[in-house]
């Protein structure tokens, strides 16, 4: 029998229902899982044993009482560590949050609460989600569980290499520029940035507020569509979310592609790509026309400035948004003889090198003088892609592109080379500009048998869409390499 | 002084005593325990979100409108960078390029010049908590420590700028005082002074008189009541002027009033003011103001001071007496409530802005904690205009009155203040005084009228003030002439 830390979502919630497996033993599974690779992966920064048991054995209690939460009901899970958890020290991998303990719940945590999901821990993240490798994390590097030699990606790469490794069957993150998508990649897991506003921010800890979104990790498309459901909505506490309804996301899941029209993005699947990343795409590609799908070239020319857009706008947003770690209220506090000395102080000793990096680049973008030239730029440009990507939706029902210009790379390779790695990102950033959502879907594994991503863009709100073309994806690779991950030392007690 | 003008700006905060803070469901209360009114958002805690409070939004277009303002279908929040212990996400939400009011006006009578004061624009934010710096001299950086309460974070706060319209520290009082009586009269804030619920800036420069180039400004702080404003205002100009005087220039700083000494003091100069980094708000979407919106404001608007001073006036109020009416609630409270009972606007006008003033003053005692009712003001008007009483006798009625000496009636018999009303006593004492004066007599007769008036005072006397002079006049004016 499989091992249920190995089954999906899906295939756990049957057996469940069927009687087959409670929650408990489902827990304790991914548990073990994660008590196994901990040691080589570090994917978490708090396991929630106890927490986990306990909730988990109120689901079972639950269902044996008739009272069935859904599809999530009783399923383990882990969160990113920049969500607020109530209870549950929560650090965004930085010093300056160490011991950190929030007082409320952000809304995903609740609306997952009320799915009936067991959170099973909180995983590690390249500090304040500033980054693509969980290499800028505090508290030590994730490594891939396809090669611990390498990264899995960030930011989210903890919740990346959890599912991916059976320490979850599910997990969230948040994706800011690729930080869900490009660890999912690296990690052959399915990763889903949703449409902005589609998923409440509130209590995730803010990198770059008009470019943040949750969204889920899982090993199938149909199970990411399942955790994208039970968080998705309107939330009286951000103010901006989307009102209005939810979109139908697992409404056309198995409709297949035929008669839908299909845009490759020239410039995000050409240059900078690696060889076998773009065998991989076009390969998916051929699979989408033999399916059905009408495939034509799309030129997205302004997504060139995307990358230098987004490292103003970002930046800009951070500066902002972390001047609240001070020293005053919560979190680290340094000595300091004066006010403002303790505040530079704690500043100082709790971030960690790029976070400060990207804070001075903000404060530069913003100052006077500077404003138009740098942050006005970027805004203006960010107009541009919008437009361009919008009047590409007029022609073509999604837009198609690889994840990642490589897969995983090694442990310490672009640590030193802010601009390597910022490049990592050069995929994903567009939408995060325009709003729109994406994701990324594993498709096959390059000849040092590391996962590619594939990634599928939809206009805004247009997840029921983009689920459809993931799913084929899904079907037509076949990507059943994950049984090759079973082998892999990190599985080794 | 005539030699040069004073220009005068000045940026007014008045927080609204909205149900709940500007971005979360915190009440807006004052007087609890420290940081009992807090919550994650209004603490600025990782991860929280601001949510904006539409009676906020309704507050300002109040405001706003009051000011005759042009409303902005969009307007939008910004960010407003800067690192302070009692601010809790080191930047504070506000407007920046676009404010939801702008371009509007309100006019001061000063000793009867009305005159036009330009409002450049009305905002909206949110204001900070309280530091309170122990030890040192109070203030942050000679402290040896300090506490934090964030009760107030959060409240919602409008910032009402002028343009450097004002030229006298005469003007700025009086903008300042007809400013917190519009904010009072449409019920959005208490607006007190020596509470912080108001606060004024003043920005200050002076220039040659006729010049039309602006001189370099002041910007003065720490203003605590309408009498500190006239002061702070009065001082700086006369600082700025001995200064370019003496040689000197004024530098671009902002000074620091200080109520016991009197004076302005240098807190920090321009060079070293900060860069507040403004963006527009990412958490925050825009404000839009529909026009169905707007329009119910206006329906819904209250009668604005200028108007009530007006009525007033249309009365039969002097102006002066109106202002006043106008400018204490409890006063135009009784005012209103006495004309809705039919008395005379002009003597309970006069009585309320004069005596009734006068003994409060007197006394310590507000008018409103008086036993002096609307119904005793118009029986007393009564009383006058039946000749039951003297207009000289009404006000030492009222007096009493508001003594608690008992109703008009009741003053007026224990202070045996009423005119005799008996013809057959008034004609006698007439008699008995024209006997008196038989050559002030023969004069009237003659065609000399002016003793009327000495006859007339010496009837009043012998009757103790209590016969109608007007009655006393004819009467000797029949026996005389006729
Ligand atoms: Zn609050």
């Amino acid at each position: 029998m499989t091992d249920p830390a190995d089954l999906t979502i899906k295939a756990a919630g049957a057996a469940m229902r069927a009687g087959e497996l409670t929650s408990v033993d489902l827990t304790e599974a991914v548990l073990d899982r994660a008590r196994i690779t901990e040691s080589h992966l570090h994917a978490f920064l708090t396991l929630d044993q106890d927490g986990a048991k306990a909730a988990a054995a109120a689901a079972d209690a639950a269902l044996t009482g008739g009272a069935d939460a859904g599809p999530l009901h009783g399923i383990p899970i882990a969160l990113k560590d920049n969500m607020c958890t109530k209870g549950i020290e929560t650090t965004a991998s930085s010093q300056i949050l160490s011991g950190w303990i929030p007082p409320y719940n952000a809304t995903v945590v609740d609306r997952l609460g009320a799915a009936g999901a067991v959170v099973v821990g909180k995983t590690n993240l390249d500090e304040f989600a500033m980054g693509s490798s969980t290499e800028n994390s505090a508290y030590g590097t994730t490594r891939n569980p396809w090669d611990p030699e390498t990264v899995p990606g960030g930011s989210s790469g903890g919740s990346a290499a959890a599912v991916a490794v059976g320490s979850a069957l599910g997990a969230f993150g948040s994706d800011t520029g690729g930080s869900i998508r490009q660890p999912a990649a690296l990690c052959g897991v399915v990763g889903m940035k949703p449409t902005y506003g589609l998923v409440s921010r509130y209590g995730l800890i803010a990198f770059a507020s008009s470019l943040d979104q949750i969204g889920p990790f899982a090993r199938s498309v149909e199970d990411a569509a399942v955790l994208l459901e039970a968080i998705a909505g309107f939330d009286i506490h951000d103010a901006t979310s989307i009102r209005g309804d939810v979109p139908n996301i697992r409404g056309s899941l198995h409709d297949g592609v035929a008669g839908l029209k299909v845009g490759i993005v020239t410039e995000l699947s050409t240059t900078g790509i690696d060889a076998e990343v773009r065998a991989a795409v076009d390969q998916t590609v051929d699979g989408l026309s033999n399916a059905g799908a009408e495939v034509v070239d799309v030129s997205l020319p302004s997504c060139e400035y995307g990358l230098s857009a987004y490292y103003l706008i970002a930046p800009a947003e951070c500066s902002a948004n972390l001047a609240r770690f001070d020293g005053v209220r919560f979190g680290l506090r340094a000595e300091g003889a004066t006010t403002e000395e303790m505040m530079a102080a704690t500043r100082a000793e709790g971030f960690g090198p790029e976070v400060i990096r990207r804070i001075l680049l903000g404060t530069y973008a913003l100052s006077a003088g500077y404003y138009d030239a740098f942050y006005g730029q970027a805004q203006r440009v960010r107009t541009l892609i919008r437009r361009e990507f919008a009047a590409a939706y007029e022609d073509v029902d999604v837009l198609v592109a690889p994840t990642s210009p490589t897969t995983a790379f090694p442990v310490g390779e672009r640590a030193a080379d802010p601009i390597a790695m910022y490049y990592s990102d050069v995929c994903t950033i567009p939408v995060n500009l325009t709003g729109d959502p994406a994701i990324s879907v594993p498709v096959a594994l390059d000849s040092k048998g590391l996962p590619i991503g594939f990634q599928v863009m939809a206009p805004a709100l247009g997840e029921e869409r983009l689920f459809q073309v993931a799913q084929t994806v899904e079907d037509i690779a076949g990507f059943t390499a994950r049984a090759g991950l079973a082998s892999s030392e990190v599985l080794q007690p | 002084m005539s030699d040069y003008e004073a220009v005068i700006g000045i940026e007014t905060h008045v927080e609204l005593m909205t149900r709940s803070k500007m971005f979360c469901g915190c009440p807006v209360a004052f007087g609890e325990a420290p940081n009992t009114t807090t919550c994650p958002v209004c603490l600025g805690l990782p991860g929280a979100m601001p949510v904006p409070n539409a009676e906020a939004i309704e507050g300002i277009l109040k405001i706003g409108t009051a000011l005759d303002c042009h409303v902005a279908d969009t307007s939008y929040f910004h960010r407003k960078n800067y690192f302070y212990p009692d601010l809790p996400k080191n930047y504070q939400i506000s407007q920046y390029d676009v404010p939801i009011c702008h371009d509007g006006s309100i006019s001061i009578d000063v000793d009867g010049a009305a005159t036009r004061i330009g409002i450049t624009r009305v905002h909206m934010e949110e204001d900070t908590g309280k530091s309170i710096h122990m030890g040192g001299g109070g203030r942050i950086h000679d402290a040896e420590y300090s506490l934090l309460d964030f009760n107030r974070s959060g409240v919602p706060l409008v910032e009402i700028v002028t343009e450097p319209d004002i030229r006298s520290a005469e003007q700025a009082r009086v903008y300042g005082a007809e400013l917190q009586r519009i904010v009072r009269t449409l019920g959005v804030s208490d607006a007190r002074l020596e509470e912080g619920s108001m606060r004024f800036d003043a920005n200050i420069s002076v220039r040659p008189t006729g010049s039309e180039v602006l001189g370099t400004r002041a910007e003065i702080k720490n203003v605590n009541s309408l009498r500190s404003l006239q002061r702070a205002v009065a001082f700086e100009i006369a600082r700025q002027i001995e200064l370019i005087e003496s040689g000197g220039t004024v530098v671009q700083e902002t000074r620091h009033w200080n109520e016991e000494s009197g004076t302005t003091t240098s807190m920090r100069s321009k060079e070293e003011s900060e860069d507040y980094r403004y963006f527009q708000e990412p958490d925050l979407v825009p404000i839009e103001v529909s026009a169905e919106w707007r329009d119910a404001v206006v329906a819904a608007l209250p009668e604005l001071p200028a108007a009530q001073r007006a009525r007033y006036q249309a009365l039969g109020v002097d102006a002066r007496v109106a202002g006043v009416l106008v400018a204490t609630d409890e006063l135009g409270a009784l005012f209103e409530e006495a004309m809705a009972a039919g008395g005379d606007p002009r003597l309970i006008g006069n009585w309320l802005s004069g005596e009734a003033v006068a003994w409060s003053r007197a006394e310590g005692v507000e008018v409103g904690a008086s036993p002096v009712t609307a119904s005793h003001l118009v029986e007393l008007a009564a009383m006058v205009a039946d000749a039951t009483l003297s207009a000289s006798a009404a006000k030492q009625v009222l007096t009493g009155v508001l003594g608690g000496e008992g109703s008009p009636a009741e003053v007026a018999e224990a202070r045996d203040l009423v005119q005799i009303s008996d013809q057959g006593v008034i004609a006698a004492a007439v008699d008995e005084v024209l006997a008196a004066h038989p050559d002030a007599v023969d004069g009237i007769r003659g065609g000399d009228m002016k003793p009327i008036g000495f006859l007339v005072g010496q009837v009043m006397r012998a009757t103790g003030g209590k016969a109608d002079p007007k009655q006393v006049q004819q009467l000797i004016r029949d026996k005389t002439t006729g």
